[in-house]
This record gives structure tokens, C-alpha cells and sequence, in this order.
């Protein structure tokens, strides 16, 4: 089955139903600046952002763990309870991932 | 053993492979003609004496000196048992490999504390590198210690006893979402290395991530392991050992074993038995059950095998 996101959708219908499915969300997740790492995975998993937010991850496994962005940012391994923050000050989508445990992925959503 | 029925029914031998394994009995292995076959279940001393004569070598892995969480506070001191076990072992091995992650962290305290204990086993060792021995910033302190006459981010093959050994590298260049990763440079220089080699060399392969796919949803398998073993598929006899996943696991496809060891520092939940392949807490009486060495012995020119896996406390 299709997934449908914003590319299929209308322009106006586009734009219309984002401001719908997205500001409340946006809005209910507006104390979302942290992420947590546990058993092996970052949770949330995806987070929406305004550009000028720092989020901050921490890692509460036994089991050190990194949080890579290709070319964007690079944090040192974080050792248990160790934190790693970054301030996003472009739109876009970043797409990151433990390069320790790759199988580990997250993505940041900046607009 | 009852000894009535010599484990012909597949299911019943892995039962008893299984008891074994929970009771922490070592397990003396025997491969005809690329048939693994279990002859038992004997105690370490018996074990090694039942390996000689012929060649035999010791695998550990999964050491994570530095690691000092509740499931194994003192990671040190288990590696050390592990050692003590080693110095006991009444047929000396040949030699020993390391199946990477000898620290947690990195650190130049981590690899001197590792140096300091295993060196006690007064045996020439080969290393790997696991994840973990590759975390500090300039990625140098393992190549500085251990890769004087490798390639690339340390592989390499060497002779002995008429086996050849090929040691691998599979944990640099992780993609997102991947698993481990070869890389085509390593790939080339192993076709490279394999060439002109008679096929009835027996090969030993040995990566610290599993060549083979275990369970991709934590991560335990090679993205390109099946190149490598594509390259190995001719040749009569080829064993593939790994650490990583904590716990031994074994499977035969055609001619080629695959076999992983314990850690000599925690244990790792059985695939999909836990929310994540993180440390198992087990309870203190049983950790030792569930750490330890292996050594796999050949005979030659008779193309068998015998993995012996030795908890460090039965
Ligand atoms: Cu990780």
C-alpha cells in the first residue's frame, strides 16, 4: 500500500492538510527537545523542530552509543548517561543513526 | 550421555547441546566431511587431551575490559579467570585469536589493562577489532598496538599448521540502517589473498561481527559477508568464528562451519529474547556459566574440526 505523504496531495490541499496534521502535533510535542537512547533505541525515533531548537540526546543504555548525521553533525561515543546536544539552524531533514549500531536511526525534521 | 541413542535425531542432539550449554559443560566438536557432530560432553582437561595430537588454537572474544556495569562489575577480573583457565589447559595451543572488542571504550587504559592480563597466557595472540576498539577520535590506539603488518584498518592472513587464516575487518564504514561491513577493498584484497591457494587448504576466517546473517534486527550480520564467503565456497574445509552476540552459536552450510564464541564479560540475550541485544543480567551463581573461551583443534589431512567451548565455571 502507498504511504501517503506531503508530495501527494494537492498544492492548496497539500498545505491545508499539513496545517492540520501537523501544527497540533508540532504543538503537543513543543517540550520534545530531548531524546533518549534506550535499549538500543532513540526515542521519539522522529521529532519536529523549529529551526534555532537544541535537542539533546542522552544515552541510558549500559553500552556506549554515537549519534551520527552524515556531514551534518558527529557527536563523540556517549558512554552511559553521557549527552550530546546540537542546534539546528537550517530547515531540513536530518536523517541520523548510531555508527556504532547502525541498525539504530532517528530522524530530526527542522522547519 | 545415555549413550543408546548416538544423537542421530537432529532434535534430541541439539536438547543436549543446549543442557550442555546452560549447565556450562564443555562440548568437544567433531566435523566429517563438513558434518559437525557432537562426541559429548567432558570437562575442559578431558577435552584438551582428546584434541591432541594435531593443531589446536584457543578463541576468545568479547573481552570489554572497562566495562563495569551490574551485569559484570568486574570485566577485568573475568577476563583474567578466563586466562587463569587457559594457563591450566594441560595441551598448550598453538596459539590464540582475539575476536575483538578486547575494551569497552577505547581507551589507552582499557587496551594496557587487556595487554597486562592476556600476555599471562604467554601465547602469540591475532586480533580483530570490535566496534568498541574503534571509538576513539583519531581511531589509532588499536592500530598503533595491533595492526604493525596489516592492511587497510587491519586485516591480514597468516599460515599455521596447514591452515590458512584470514583475519577481517567488519566494523568500519557502518552505514545507517546497515549491518557490519567489509568494504570492496577488503573484498579485493581477500579474492586477492584466496588466489592460487589449493582447495583443499583448510581456511579459517575470522571477523568480530558474525559473516553470516544471525538477526539483522540487532544488527548481527555483515551487509557484504556473503562476497567474502562467495570467494571461500571451493575450497573443502572453511570455518568462519566471530564474538559480538555473546553466546555460542553454530550452524554448517556446505562445507563451510560457522561458529561464535562466548565473551569473556557478559552475556547477550538469544535472538529477539529481549527488548535489545544489551547486557543480560543474569544471577551472580550463573554468570560464569555463561562466559568463556573456546579452542577448536584440526587434525590434518583429515579435515576435521573440534570446537571446544569452556564456560569459565561450569
Ligand atoms: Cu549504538
Amino acid at each position: 500500500m502507498k504511504t501517503l505523504n506531503r508530495r501527494d496531495f494537492g498544492f492548496d490541499l497539500g498545505l491545508a492538510l499539513a496545517a492540520a496534521i501537523l501544527l497540533p502535533a508540532t504543538k503537543a510535542r513543543a517540550d520534545d527537545l530531548d531524546v533518549h537512547i534506550d535499549n538500543f533505541v532513540f526515542q521519539p525515533a522522529e521529532l519536529k523542530i523549529k529551526v534555532g531548537t537544541t535537542v539533546t540526546w542522552t544515552n541510558r543504555d549500559d553500552i556506549p552509543h554515537t549519534i551520527v548525521s552524515a556531514g551534518k553533525f558527529r557527536s563523540k561515543t556517549l558512554d552511559t548517561d553521557d549527552k550530546f546536544s546540537f542546534t539546528f539552524t537550517n530547515a531540513g531533514d536530518y536523517k541520523y543513526f548510531c555508527s556504532l549500531h547502525p541498525h539504530m536511526t532517528g530522524m530530526i525534521k527542522v522547519e | 550421555m545415555s549413550g543408546d541413542n548416538h544423537g542421530d535425531d537432529g532434535v534430541s542432539r541439539r536438547k543436549v547441546l543446549e543442557c550442555m550449554t546452560w549447565a556450562g559443560t564443555g562440548v568437544l566438536w567433531t566435523a566429517t566431511g563438513g558434518v559437525p557432530r557432537s562426541i559429548g560432553i567432558i570437562d575442559s582437561a578431558e577435552a584438551a587431551t582428546a584434541a591432541a595430537p594435531g593443531m589446536s588454537f584457543l578463541q576468545i572474544s568479547d573481552s570489554h575490559v572497562g566495562f563495569d556495569k551490574p551485569a559484570n562489575p568486574n570485566a577485568l577480573g573475568t577476563l583474567e579467570e578466563a586466562v587463569n583457565k587457559i594457563n591450566a589447559m594441560p595441551a598448550k595451543p598453538s596459539f590464540m585469536i582475539h575476536t575483538g572488542d578486547i575494551t569497552h571504550l577505547s581507551k589507552a587504559a582499557e587496551f594496557d589493562n587487556a595487554e597486562r592480563i592476556i600476555s599471562q597466557t604467554k601465547l602469540d595472540v591475532h586480533y580483530v577489532p570490535g566496534e568498541h576498539d574503534f571509538i576513539d577520535e583519531e581511531v589509532k590506539l588499536y592500530r598503533e598496538r595491533y595492526g604493525r603488518g596489516t592492511k587497510g584498518h587491519g586485516w591480514y592472513s597468516f599460515d599455521a599448521g596447514g591452515v590458512h587464516f584470514i583475519g577481517l575487518v567488519n566494523v568500519v564504514d557502518l552505514k545507517a540502517g546497515g549491518l557490519g561491513n567489509l568494504g570492496a577493498e577488503q573484498l579485493a584484497w581477500l579474492e586477492d589473498d584466496l588466489r592460487g591457494k589449493s582447495k583443499s587448504t583448510p581456511v579459517v576466517l575470522f571477523a568480530h561481527i558474525p559473516l553470516w546473517t544471525v538477526y539483522p534486527q540487532w544488527g548481527w550480520g555483515t551487509e557484504d559477508g556473503g562476497r567474502a564467503l562467495e570467494y571461500v565456497k571451493g575450497f573443502g574445509s572453511v570455518t568462519v568464528l566471530n564474538g559480538h552476540i555473546h553466546q555460542v552459536m553454530q550452524k554448517v552450510e556446505g562445507n563451510v562451519t560457522f561458529h561464535t564464541a562466548r565473551s569473556t564479560a557478559f552475556p547477550q540475550p538469544a535472538p529477539g529474547a529481549a527488548p535489545s541485544p544489551g547486557p543480560m543480567k543474569v544471577e551472580d551463581a550463573r554468570l560464569r556459566s555463561m562466559l568463556g573461551v573456546a579452542s577448536i583443534n584440526f587434525k590434518q589431512n583429515e579435515q576435521r574440526l573440534a570446537i571446544i567451548d569452556t564456560p569459565l565455571q561450569g
